[in-house]
């Protein structure tokens, strides 16, 4: 295993006499593309939120490069270069792409509080960076009310990686879009692992992470409950662990419950 | 990339470019036409430098609720509390400056109570989690008017110092015969539109508002805060209403209990008349000021045609649904498009 980007030791989120996450234990490396299932209730997503600074854990801590870190707010995981890709994309359908790429980080001139925006340079850095990452697009001032699902998940990848990402978390990234768009944007995930950028995906298609996963883990009822390197595992064993049973690689563990 | 934002930028007469010029431009040509006709029918009244002055000197308070009315509509709010914030802060002036308060402070009274009111009603709907702004405003409506009548005792107060009057009564001439001019409230309403075009296009808040307005939890993910901006933003709207009650003090000279009483309706009208959208994050400072000529325009051509006020009224209700039906047209075409 390579030195751990991100790893979380012993994380539990109790909301109010819920236990959402108890005893969790997870690490991600550089360049390392992580599955992360389970069943609805299973806790990925208070695990993610945990991770990107929404949500503070009540036990257990977070290690960034080997350094202990808390997170007040999702700027504090910014800072270090976590984002996270919300399933619905969180873009402004009323703004042009590139405003939505800087949203909340314009460049610009600094007055006190308020920065004069450079919408020139915004503009020139939106398309330079959506070159990088081969994203074509019409022109950087369409409204991404205007876009497909997958262009608009598309920008909404761009955004995370607008500034020095070094772990991305996508939630459902393929969820909303149409069939053809989905090898594209999992595409671009593969383009991300190659930039050295983690990413965690959090996923239903059994598709989606075979396709651009190194490793997958499964949360069950708030717990770790199995993860493995991705082909030393199979499809039926993954769908298994969503449904809490293990050891059934050649057929659907719900076939085996009765 | 095959289409570079640098040849999108050249301006072509063909297909989304004259559909985007009419979408900003539009609203104007409806002007020019309006006064065009009006022009027609009634050259020597209508044309006359005394009716021009008039119906911007006219309009000049309403175009500052409306352009403070249009930064709440952007995030998707209302503030219904801006024509008791006008009236509140015209009598409280109107009173200062009969009490002899020096001239400087009171030309401050009227915008801080509508920096203070608009304050209150975005601490109601951000800290108090109040459900819309209909509700938080609607409040503050009634307090502000029930505050204006308590501390006037319900009685109109005249006779400013002259001072307090200028924004609202002086008119430059440049030597030209007295009834033309250029009114020094037509400037005021310049600079404040000027003023917030370059707030909300050129500034990072800006564009968070219309963040806000266009998607909340887009603006509150991409570190936006979101209770913060709304707060500036219903300030903004308290300290234009308060600007436009020294407008009509000056311009009445007097502060008139009574007055502003509905006009947060008018200002709404002017609004949406100029395009912006109701569900927020849509529209342009240059629309909200077509809004309130065409409301004015068509007051004035009315009056100068002896049409009955009851019949301007029916007009302007006519107008507004004309003028959202449009832009539900519109909107339809450009998702065809």
């Amino acid at each position: 295993m390579a030195a751990a980007l991100l790893e979380a030791k012993g994380i539990s989120k109790y909301f109010g006499a819920i236990t959402a996450l108890r005893d969790v234990n997870f690490h991600v490396a550089p360049g390392e593309v992580l599955g992360v299932v389970g069943d609805n209730g299973a806790g990925k997503s208070t695990l993610m939120k945990i991770l990107s600074g929404l949500f503070v854990p009540s036990e257990g801590e977070l290690v960034f490069n080997g350094a202990p870190v808390k997170f007040g707010s999702p700027k504090d995981a910014q800072r270090l270069g976590i984002e996270m890709v919300y399933q619905d994309f969180a873009l402004a359908g009323n703004m042009p792409i590139y405003e939505n790429i800087y949203l909340g980080r314009e460049p610009g001139t600094k007055f006190g509080p308020l920065t004069i925006v450079d919408h020139k340079r915004a503009r020139q850095m939106a398309s330079d960076h959506l070159d990088r990452l081969h994203i074509h697009v019409k022109s950087v001032d369409q409204n991404t009310e205007d876009l497909s699902g997958g262009q608009r998940q598309a920008v909404a990848i761009a955004r995370a990686t607008a500034f020095d990402a070094k772990l991305v978390i996508m939630d459902e990234p393929t969820a909303a879009l149409a069939i053809k768009e989905v090898g594209k944007v999992l595409d671009l995930v593969r383009s991300l692992k190659q930039h050295g950028v983690a990413v965690i995906i959090i996923s239903h298609r059994m598709d989606d992470i075979f396709y651009c996963c190194d490793r997958v883990m499964a949360l069950y009822q708030g717990t770790n409950f199995a993860e493995a390197d991705l082909p030393k595992t199979s499809r039926n064993e993954v769908i298994g662990w969503i449904m809490g049973t293990k050891g059934h690689t050649t057929s659907l563990a719900h076939d085996n419950m009765h | 990339m095959s289409d570079t934002p640098a040849t999108k930028t050249g301006f072509s007469l063909r297909g989304p470019g004259m559909s985007k010029f009419l979408e900003v431009y539009g609203i104007v040509l409806v002007v020019v036409v309006m006064m065009a006709v009006l022009a027609a029918i009634k050259p020597e009244v209508f044309l006359s430098a005394q009716n021009l002055t008039n119906i911007l000197k006219q309009n000049a308070s309403l175009a500052l609720l409306a352009l403070g009315m249009y930064v709440v509509i952007v995030t998707a709010g209302i503030d219904l509390s801006v024509g008791s914030v006008m009236g509140l802060a015209m009598v409280a002036l109107a009173m200062a400056s009969k009490a002899g308060v020096p001239w400087p402070l009171v030309l401050l009274i009227g915008p801080a109570i509508g920096l203070a009111v608009g304050w209150v009603n975005g601490i109601g709907l951000t800290v108090l989690k109040l459900p819309h702004p209909f509700i938080m405003t609607l409040g503050t409506l009634n307090v502000a008017r029930g505050l204006t009548y308590l501390i006037s005792n319900g009685a109109p107060i005249s006779g400013l110092q002259p001072e307090v009057r200028y924004i609202g009564q002086a008119y430059f001439g440049f030597g030209l015969p007295p009834p033309a001019g250029l009114p020094a409230s037509l400037i005021l309403v310049a600079v404040c539109a000027v003023g917030l075009w370059f707030f909300l296009e050129k500034t990072n808040m800006g564009r968070h508002i219309f963040a806000i307005g266009g998607n909340p939890h887009a603006a509150r993910v991409s570190g936006i805060n979101v209770d913060r901006t709304l707060v500036v933003v219903y300030m903004i709207s308290g300290f234009m209403a308060g600007l436009s009650g020294l407008l009509l003090a000056g311009r009445t000279d007097s502060g008139f209990p009574n007055a502003g009483i509905g006009i947060e309706l008018d200002a709404i009208a002017a609004v949406i008349i100029g395009g912006a959208s109701f569900f927020g994050g849509r529209g342009t400072v240059l629309g909200v000021l077509a809004g309130v000529l065409i409301m004015g325009i068509l007051r004035n051509g009315l009056n100068i045609n002896n049409v009955s006020a009851f019949w301007q009224q029916i007009l302007i209700g006519l107008v507004i649904i004309i003028a959202v039906y449009i832009d539900v047209l519109r909107r339809r075409a450009a998702v065809r498009r």
